[in-house]
């Protein structure tokens, strides 16, 4: 990987900023994707996710794994400027590690993901990676995002995080695949574990497989080898079930959808006269003739001949 | 300096310009017990009856750069002008455990300080200075105990034992974590290494006091004066808890532990932020640790002038600012003063700067005459407002930290961090925006080009103290060095008093650097996580 | 010009003053920038590599230990070795003019000395960055 380190990096801005080009590599990259592990973290701030990522990076690469990470930190939706402060955390790696840290910037997305996740994970993943992290703040509706993206979903959680558990039930609850309880030493971790199991036991099962709880320290590094093989035990489970091959085909499907949908809406908006009737519409609203919803009928069946 | 320092109270002496004589105290005959009088608890108004006229503060200037023998030289002169306490600063790898020869330490051996590898380097730093006669301070944090350990080792071979020894050790590494940020190890088995030492040292150094507890890198680091105040009381009562839970009696340890304090621009709010640490420090010390000496109730404290204030646009304002500063502090009661240099935001501080920062001092003690009458604004109706307000918001932040689980935790998670950086962000925000007006920075800007004679270290003292190193690797017996350094490895790991096992290795000639590899080992290494 | 300006903000060598490089790295976020932090007491080696791996447009780096003429050249002579010539690695400290002088002819862009407002620091990037991509 080493002189391509430069290589990878430049087609991630290609590809991030949706440059031209950047279709046509990850056409040419696509084929040589699938062989990588995907691996989602997500969970509330302050929760200690990139100490445990850096830990279970260090851990993978020890055990002979390439490992390529993704750190997305949100922008802010006034300046689009954006802090990334998750490679803090990569920088004892040893020099020749076979580890690739990307930070991203959400970039106005609305989830926890930037738009662009997945197809640096492609890019990742074609370079010969073993196992992808992506490492996201959960908040909001981002953890929907981060579960589509990868393999095995791990949520994080601390002792502390009780509250926003609850309020958050519907959405982490059900996208983990494993759960850890981070900060072990602290008060209550063991009864959050519990809980967190209790709450499990209620929800249905997604693909049949009953997420694992693991109460650990990452600070202290503990508990690791557990942590490993929670996250192999269920990708053995998503393989044999077929899960896997259907996720990937799930994966594509969507991929496909987004791009036709961005397709037809840059054409739509590039036809003649579209925006001319735009304008004359807004006139028409102004002077309380029209409303937003029949205009749009009406622009649709003018430049589409049918109703969208 | 010494003479002028010490001096017995002559009541007849006080006097102001016109004749008029200055009491010695001023205040209501029945004081408030909130404030109290000089000397007694809570020591609101200072820790001495007499304060200065019986004795001046000491100014204490840092001092330390190049090789040892540089230093060394420096010391001597300074102890022939009549000087009686040492200041030694420390290189930057020398902070941070590494030996010269480190790749990390390149291009930064004997910059910032001297470089001290050895106990060699050590002995040549202190050679011809009896040991039992002068007060060493050492501002060093992360490897405090192995530089404390050098110091005894060479002291022991001028045939002082520890118990002669007189002198301050920083060894305040939870500041470090909070701003300075130069550390060796994590915080939690930093803690247990200042322990070992506190217990060596309340055995064997009564002399010697154990932790200078600092705010004043909090400070430099952006926080305003509340949390300068909240958080450094905070990391002194982490240790005194230290202290008392690895079974040593506060009595003992307290009376050692003293603090370091920033002097800022806003003059009345410093003079209440050292009022209110008195006073805050002392009800703690006797009513939740249950201390029962009078000296352990006392915050003893050294003062510098800030740093961050200075500015490198028309330097020489920075005099005036000092001053005010300087001023700040006295009226506060500290009991030791180093005062900056102007062309500090520029370089290292150049003779003729120096010795300006040090007259500045003579001339707060000799011409000002607020040294006439202790605590001369004590009962002002601002300052002591002030003084119960800053009390109150370091009271709020103290339960803020215990919510988080202690120093510690809130150092894991970053929080002081983050409150720091805000603060820092905002004013620099402020005088951006020229909400705030920094002279020569924001307002009454002048085009200058800014010309100042600035101190260059040799470059070449780098390979000096390199080939220094290297032969005293070739002259030492690697065998016994060896063991003595396993000895580290497992008192590390088995919990039992580091500080023995690291005099042996250090009279063995264990390097700094190889000492601090081998309890890495066991203790790791600490990355501090990203907050803004 | 609408891609944001991505920015490496570190401190190199073993110092751990971060006050100014916090500022500067908020300050920039606030200008619309995407600020990637390395953290403190960085070897020349791991700034290089998160600047390729995060393919900055440039690298800004803070040192008050008075190694800059030993730092600033090896991040320069890594970055080049590495074909990433193109990345504009500026900085600020407490630097002598002879110093600077020096730094900047070895290819070094602008070093901010203390008490320059945090505008001027965008500015400057905003100009650079906008004539290295105009290329």
């Amino acid at each position: 990987m080493g002189g391509d380190r430069v290589a990878l990096a430049r087609a991630m801005t290609l590809v991030e900023n949706g440059s031209p080009g950047a279709a046509d590599l990850l056409d040419r990259v696509y084929p040589r994707t699938g062989h990588a592990y995907r691996i989602g973290i997500t969970g509330p701030p302050g929760a200690g996710k990139s100490t445990l990522v850096s830990r279970l990076v260090g851990e993978l690469w020890k055990g002979g794994s390439k490992v390529g990470v993704v750190a997305v930190d949100p922008s802010s939706p006034f300046t689009r400027g954006a802090l990334l402060g998750d490679r803090v955390r990569f920088q004892d790696l040893p020099d020749n590690s076979d580890v690739f840290v990307r930070s991203m910037a959400s970039r106005g997305s609305s989830g926890g993901l930037a738009f662009k996740t997945g197809e640096v994970c492609d890019l990742l993943d074609a370079a010969g990676m073993d196992t992808v992290i992506v490492e996201t703040v959960g908040v909001g509706q981002s953890e929907l995002d981060v579960a589509a993206a990868v393999h095995t979903t791990i949520v994080v959680l601390v002792p502390e995080s009780g509250d926003e558990v609850q309020a958050m039930k519907a959405g982490l609850m059900e996208i983990g695949d494993l759960f850890v309880v981070n900060k072990s030493d602290r008060l209550g971790a063991e009864r959050m574990a519990r809980g967190i199991e209790d709450m499990l036991r209620l929800s249905p099962a997604r693909h049949d497989w009953i997420p694992t709880v693991v109460l650990l320290s990452a600070l202290r590094g503990d508990r690791f080898p557990e942590l490993l093989e929670a996250i192999e035990s269920h990708r053995s489970h998503l393989e044999e079930s077929g899960d896997l091959a259907e996720l990937k085909t799930e994966t594509a499907r969507s991929r496909i959808r987004d791009l036709i949908d961005a397709c037809i809406r840059q054409q739509f908006w590039a036809t003649d006269g579209v925006n001319e009737q735009l304008d004359k519409a807004l006139e028409l609203i102004a002077a309380g003739g029209s409303s937003p919803y029949s205009a749009a009928d009406e622009i649709i069946k003018k430049f589409t001949g049918g109703r969208g | 300096m010494s003479k002028m320092n010490k001096r017995r109270e002559e009541q007849e002496r006080y006097r102001t310009l016109s004749d008029i004589p200055v009491d010695r105290l001023y205040g209501p005959e029945k004081p408030d017990e909130k404030i109290g009088i000089p000397g007694s608890y809570p020591f609101t108004r200072g820790i001495h009856e007499t304060m200065y006229r019986s004795r001046l503060w000491t100014m204490r200037q840092f001092a330390g750069f190049g090789t040892p023998e540089d230093t060394n030289a420096r010391f001597r002169y300074l102890l022939q002008k009549g000087q009686t306490g040492l200041s030694t600063a420390f290189d930057m790898p020398t902070l941070m455990g590494y030996d010269s020869d480190d790749p990390i330490s390149l291009g930064e051996v004997g910059v910032e300080g001297v470089a001290v590898d050895t106990i060699e380097d050590m002995e040549t730093l202190f050679a011809g200075i009896p040991l039992d006669q002068v007060s060493t301070s050492m501002t060093i944090n992360g490897p405090a105990i192995l530089l404390l350990a050098m110091y005894i080792v060479a002291a022991e071979r001028q045939g002082v034992p520890p118990e002669k020894l007189r002198g301050t050790l920083q060894n305040d590494i939870l500041k470090e974590y909070i701003a300075q940020k130069e550390w060796v190890f994590p915080p939690r088995p930093s803690m247990r290494v200042i322990t070992d030492m506190l217990a060596y040292c309340t055995e064997h150094m009564p002399l010697w006091n154990t932790i200078s507890i600092s705010g004043y890198h909090i400070r430099e680091a952006g926080s305003t004066a509340v949390q300068e105040l909240a958080f450094t009381l905070a990391d002194g009562f982490a240790y005194v808890e230290a202290g008392i839970e690895a079974g040593l009696d506060v009595d003992d340890f307290a009376p050692r532990l003293s603090f370091f304090w920033n002097a800022h621009n806003d003059f009345f709010e410093e003079i209440a932020k050292y009022r209110a640490a008195r006073r805050i420090w002392a009800k703690r010390m006797k009513n939740v640790y249950g201390a029962k000496k009078e000296r352990s109730w006392m915050v003893r404290f050294h003062t510098q002038t800030a740093g961050c204030t200075l500015t490198a646009q028309q330097p020489e304002i920075n005099i005036a600012r000092v001053a005010y500063q300087a001023l700040a502090a006295v009226l506060g009661g500290t009991q030791s003063l180093h005062t900056n240099s102007m062309d500090e935001a520029l370089a290292l501080p150049s003779e003729k700067a120096a010795k300006i920062a040090l007259r500045t001092q003579q001339v707060v003690a000799h011409e000002t005459g607020v040294t006439n009458t202790v605590d001369p604004l004590g009962g002002s109706y601002f300052l002591e407002s002030l003084t119960d307000r800053m009390e109150e918001e370091a009271e709020r932040y103290f339960r803020e930290i215990d919510e988080r689980g202690g120093v510690i935790a809130a150092i894991e998670e970053g929080y002081f961090q983050k409150e720091i950086a805000d603060s820092a962000y905002q004013y620099q925000r402020e005088v951006e925006k020229e909400e705030r007006i920094v002279v020569g920075v924001n307002a009454y800007k002048e085009d200058e080009k800014i010309e100042i004679d600035l101190l260059h270290i040799d470059r070449e003292k780098q390979t000096d103290q390199l080939k220094r190193l290297q032969s005293f690797r070739a002259r030492r017996n690697n065998d016994e060095v060896d063991q003595a350094l396993a000895a580290i490895r497992k008192a590390s790991e088995t919990g039992e008093n580091l500080m023995p096992p690291i005099l042996d290795a250090t009279r063995k000639g264990a390097t700094l650097g190889e000492m601090v590899n081998v309890m890495r080992g066991v203790f790791g290494t600490y990355r501090e996580p990203a907050v803004f | 010009m609408d891609n944001p300006i991505r920015v490496l903000v570190g401190k190199v060598g073993l110092d751990g003053h971060d006050r100014g490089v916090k500022v500067v790295a908020s300050a920039l976020r606030d200008a619309g920038m995407e600020v990637i932090y390395s953290g403190l007491h960085q070897t020349p080696e791991n700034v290089v590599r998160a600047a390729i791996e995060e393919d900055v447009d440039v690298v800004a780096i803070s040192i008050l230990s008075g190694a800059h003429m030993t730092l600033f050249p090896r991040i320069l002579e890594l970055l080049n070795g590495k074909g990433r010539d193109d990345v504009l690695l500026c900085g600020g400290g407490i630097i002598p003019e002879k110093d600077r002088e020096e730094l900047m002819k070895l290819g070094v862009g602008n070093l901010f000395g203390p008490g320059t407002p945090t505008t001027e620091i965008v500015a400057y990037l905003e100009k650079e960055i906008a004539a290295r991509r105009g290329k």
